[in-house]
């Protein structure tokens, strides 16, 4: 089980988090411009890579708010977080 | 009987305190400070148990966890349907029975262990109470850190006593900040420092502890290897390392006349304690022949250089051994024990599991950790590979035929099985695990799951150490499911709901259904009446008087804020912005793919105030929505939301009389229907308290929700009861609300809907404004796959035969393709067109009915299809999915 510092309310278990899978995927600004092509890739399609990427995270068992993280898919260790109005950092 | 207790030894054991134990029902003696295992050996005790597959005779391998062999089941004081014998402390009144490697539930309830759960937060947990982890954790107490440290053995220090490792056990066990539990085995390390421990309590309590670590430290030991020959599982085969243990620690001398068999220095020290016991050491056979190794010599005692024991004699105990010698050269000796050690794996199980990586090594002929893994970890002492001895590789000996030579004692499997694995083409240890199953019992392979590994690699031609083990997952021990569940069980599993109204419910005869955490009132039935007659009983008086049924459950959010109308556009297919104060609407939510999520109603209270209710089940996953998009997508709009729930009691009158009832109860609200039409809200008081009346319906009929605060729900409730009874106002439960529903045509999320079901799918199209505005899930509702005509509709059902009720569930295909099911086979697959979602009998109708979802059932209405459950067809007209009042009449009135 993860130990997860949420941004607002420091380290905690993993257990009071619920996962929200890749992070800065924008929902589109006029999803009815949007091919059924576009909008598919949008809907269904996100990235699987091995290593760290970028993913969001909720405290639901806290202080409910959403925040992004980086961990490494291969590690499974979480090595960022950041609060949703911050810049996404470098990945290592 | 062979083994017996000695004069010499004996430092863990209190000669002075007897132990009465019963074992397969014969009374026996051990000593305080005794295992079963230890008591058994000297009780004279060879076979413990018998082999899962073939049925042989099972003895006592080892003296701790790694045991592959004495499996038993508790019974007394406490239960435990299979435990090593070695890992289990004697207590007083304890009994136990062996088992051939398989455990049996008792046919009634048997006594039970208590367990909790603690949790923790420390600096450093140490995993080992050895030598090395008493170290490791009185230099963490010298840091300052606190200290959790636990020894799976109720002893502390080496199994072999040691002084100064039990003055460390002493100093740490009254140290301030440390945390010493024995008796305790760490089931598994997690991420980030989470280590999960069992502490099995002499008291019959256990302890499952849950421990943040910033370090961990494991001191896991070092597990001796068997080496395979021909019949090597018969008692009297064990572990030199064991026999050690049980003559020095426990006194006891686990035969008389002794075989050492090695590939290492480790076991020569034994051949000198066994005589010092007064047991013989027939030989020292050692396979090393190269002149490596430097054991100290041992007087008198005849070593065997580059030897190897092929094979012993006797059934249920070993009478003889088999040695071959170089050239082929056999020799047999008269001896009772062969005190086995092929070298020392460190002990990695927990480690490998939380991703450490291993490397071989040479002169151990072992894995040990390579320096990979979390940096908050660290291996120390003997599972880092520290004072083992050098051994040769050596994993079993040579022979013609080794389907005798037993690797995995708990799975009956050979050296010829993992070779018959190899040659069936599998290359990868964890293939070969999967069809012998090698490795996957109680053990999990602790001893035997090198030799594999090694017989492996020989057999691929790959060399040494190529491949390793297979992984160990967690729990590391077997754990039992009372200690993993604690208190949360029976009444404490989950928490229960109730509404402030639960008490009526509970005096008045209600049975209960969970719905979510929720106890909601399925039905009142009366003395006599059983649950179907209940709920027509409760139907028949909602269609021709009135009913009350607790709502209060129903979801409720406020959403407030100068946003909140543009907010909620976003969130439901209709718009909610224009709706006026004192107005209502009803909504559905979609997914981003355009699948009915969850609906519900909005009532406008103010310019920038809302009440949104939900189902049920799905309050908290919309209240969860609303906050994901709010913060993730739409962090401008100025919108609050809050649960309201439980703030809120909500008391339904439905029926023709409805309006009778709520006037009788006292309101100064005008009921009239021209000026409190239906879907608007007013608010006033009711029964002398504050009330928001709504006039919503779920069941068709003319309706008023009577929201009140949480507090004065009962009351509430007990004045519609009270002025309900002259208009026969009965309460009615959840069973006759989906029957109500159903009638009218109303869906259930959740029940009708399965994630796959859009609103035109419904036939509620109509709810989906078309204005080009945006909404969630609006896109997907033009993805060609959401406009196929022919997409799976809603529908009703009436039987053929008018009185047949069909299986919810039943799928839905054309008429005849069912005759197939009757007995004769089908020729092939039928088209599947759909399933039965809701199936009832009917108070009002004249026949049962149901709802289902059907391939273009829209444009079927009029055919006849079969509904198919339990291998029965039932032929069912397809109808428009509404039955009751279809022009609203009695709803509006
Ligand atoms: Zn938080």
């Amino acid at each position: 089980m993860l130990q997860i510092p949420c941004p607002w309310c420091g380290p905690r278990d993993e257990v009071e988090f619920r996962y929200g899978g890749q992070a800065h995927v924008a929902y589109p600004e006029d999803p009815a411009a949007l091919s059924d092509d576009d909008w598919g890739a949008f809907l269904f399609f996100r990235d699987n890579p091995k290593g760290p990427w970028r993913e969001r995270w909720v405290h639901v068992a806290g202080c409910r708010r959403w925040f992004n993280a980086v961990r490494d898919t291969a590690t499974h260790r979480l090595i960022t977080t950041y609060r949703l109005d911050e810049p996404p950092p470098e990945l290592p | 009987m062979t083994g017996r207790r000695v004069e010499v030894g004996g430092a863990g054991v209190d000669r002075a305190r007897p132990i009465g134990f019963r074992f397969d029902d014969v009374d026996r003696e051990g000593l305080a400070g005794d295992t079963l295992a230890s008591a058994l050996l000297a009780a004279g005790v060879d076979v413990v148990a018998s082999s899962p597959i073939l049925g042989r005779p099972r003895g006592i391998v080892s003296a701790g966890s790694e045991e592959p062999s004495a499996f038993v089941e508790l019974t007394e004081p406490w239960f435990d349907p299979i435990v090593a014998a070695t890992t289990v402390e004697l207590v007083e009144g304890l009994a136990a029975r062996g088992r051939p490697g398989v455990g049996r539930l008792p046919t009634s309830p048997p006594p039970e262990r208590r367990a909790r759960h603690v949790h923790r937060h420390v600096e450093t947990v140490v995993v080992g109470g050895g030598t090395a982890g008493l170290e490791a954790a009185e230099a963490a107490a010298a840091r300052g850190d606190r200290v959790l440290v636990a020894q799976d053995r109720p002893w502390w220090g080496p199994a072999i006593p040691d002084p100064e490792a039990q003055a460390r056990a002493a100093r740490l066990a009254v140290a301030d900040d440390v945390t010493a539990l024995a008796s305790t085995v760490a089931l598994g390390v997690y991420d980030d420092g989470y280590v999960v421990l069992l502490e099995r309590g002499g008291d019959g309590r256990d302890r499952v502890w849950h421990v943040r670590a910033a370090r961990v430290v494991l001191a896991t030991g070092a597990t001796e290897r068997p080496i395979a020959f021909a019949d090597c599982d018969r008692p009297g085969v064990m572990l030199a390392g064991a026999v050690r243990v049980y003559l020095e620690r426990f006194a006891v001398l686990a035969g008389q006349r002794a075989v050492v068999f090695t590939t290492n220095d480790g076991a020569y020290p034994l051949a000198d304690r066994i005589r010092e016991a007064g047991g013989e050491v027939v030989a020292i056979v050692d396979v090393r022949d190269d002149g490596s190794g430097n054991a100290p010599p041992v007087s008198g005692i005849e070593v065997l250089r580059g030897w190897a024991v092929a094979a012993v004699e006797g059934e249920t105990r070993v009478r003889a051994v088999h040695l071959v010698g170089p050239g082929g050269r056999r020799e047999r000796v008269e001896a009772d024990l062969v005190a086995v050690s092929g070298g020392w794996m460190p002990s990695l199980g927990l480690y490998r599991a939380i991703g450490g990586g291993l490397r071989p090594d040479e002169r151990l002929a072992a894995f040990v950790p390579d320096g990979s893994g979390p940096p908050w970890l660290e291996v120390v002492g003997a599972a880092a590979g520290e004072g083992l001895p050098a051994s040769a590789p050596f994993w079993y000996t040579p022979a013609e035929d080794l389907t005798r030579h037993v690797v995995d004692l708990q799975r009956d499997q050979t050296v010829a099985d993992v070779l018959a694995a190899v040659e069936a083409g599998l290359r990868s240890v964890e293939h070969v695990k999967r069809r012998t199953y090698i490795g996957t019992a109680l053990d999990q392979g602790r001893t035997s799951g090198h030799l594999v590994a090694e017989i492996v690699n020989a057999a691929l031609g790959d060399p040494l150490g190529a491949q390793g083990p297979t992984t160990a997952r967690p729990p590391t021990a077997p754990a039992p499911f009372t200690a993993l569940a604690g208190v949360d069980r029976g009444e404490l599993l989950d928490p229960v709901r109730t509404t402030p109204i639960h008490r009526w419910h509970v005096a008045n005869g209600a049975t209960f259904e969970d719905v979510g955490q929720w106890k909601r009132p399925r039905a009142y039935p009366r003395p006599g009446e059983d649950l179907e007659a209940a709920v027509l009983r409760e139907c028949r008086a909602v269609r021709e008087a009135a009913g009350v049924l607790d709502a209060s459950t129903l979801g409720k959010i406020e959403v407030v804020g100068p946003d909140a109308g543009a907010f909620l556009d976003r969130m439901y297919t209709n718009r909610m912005s224009t709706l006026p104060v004192g107005r209502i609407r009803y909504g559905l939510m979609l997914g981003l793919d355009g699948m009915v999520v969850d609906d519900g109603v909005a009532m406008r209270l103010a310019e920038d105030r809302f009440l949104v209710t939900t189902t049920t089940g799905g309050a908290a996953a919309v209240l969860d929505r609303f906050e994901e998009w709010l913060q993730t997508e739409w962090p401008h709009l100025r919108v609050y939301c809050t649960s309201v729930t439980e703030q809120w009691a909500v008391v339904a009158i439905g029926g023709p009389l409805a309006r009778e009832v709520v006037r009788a109860m006292g309101t100064d609200v005008d009921l009239d229907a021209s000026s409190f039409p239906f879907m608007t809200w007013r608010e006033g008081t009711v029964a002398e308290v504050p009330a928001r009346l709504c006039r919503v319906s779920f069941t068709g009929e003319l309706s008023y929700e009577l929201h009140v605060d949480g507090r004065h729900g009962a009351h509430v409730w007990e004045a519609a009861i009270a002025a309900g009874e002259p208009y026969g106002l009965t309460p009615y439960g959840t069973e006759a609300m989906h029957v109500l529903r159903a009638e009218k045509g109303y869906i259930i999320v959740g029940q009708d809907t399965d994630g796959t079901v859009t609103p035109d799918d419904l036939g509620m199209g109509w709810i989906v404004r078309t204005d080009g505005s945006d909404f969630l899930g609006r896109r997907s509702l033009e993805r060609p796959d959401a406009r196929r005509p022919d997409r799976r509709h809603l529908v009703g059902l009436v039987p053929v035969d008018r009185s047949t009720l069909v299986a919810e569930g039943a799928q839905l295909v054309a008429r005849g393709d069912a005759d197939g099911l009757g007995g004769r086979p089908a020729p092939e697959p039928v088209p599947m067109l759909g399933h039965v979602t809701s199936s009832y009998r009917s108070a009002v109708l004249g026949h049962p009915f149901a709802l289902a979802m059907l391939r273009a059932g829209r444009s079927r209405h009029g055919e006849v299809v079969d509904a198919v459950a339990h291998g029965r067809s039932v032929p069912c007209e397809v109808v428009p999915p509404i039955f009751w009042d279809p022009e609203d009449a009695r709803r509006d009135g």
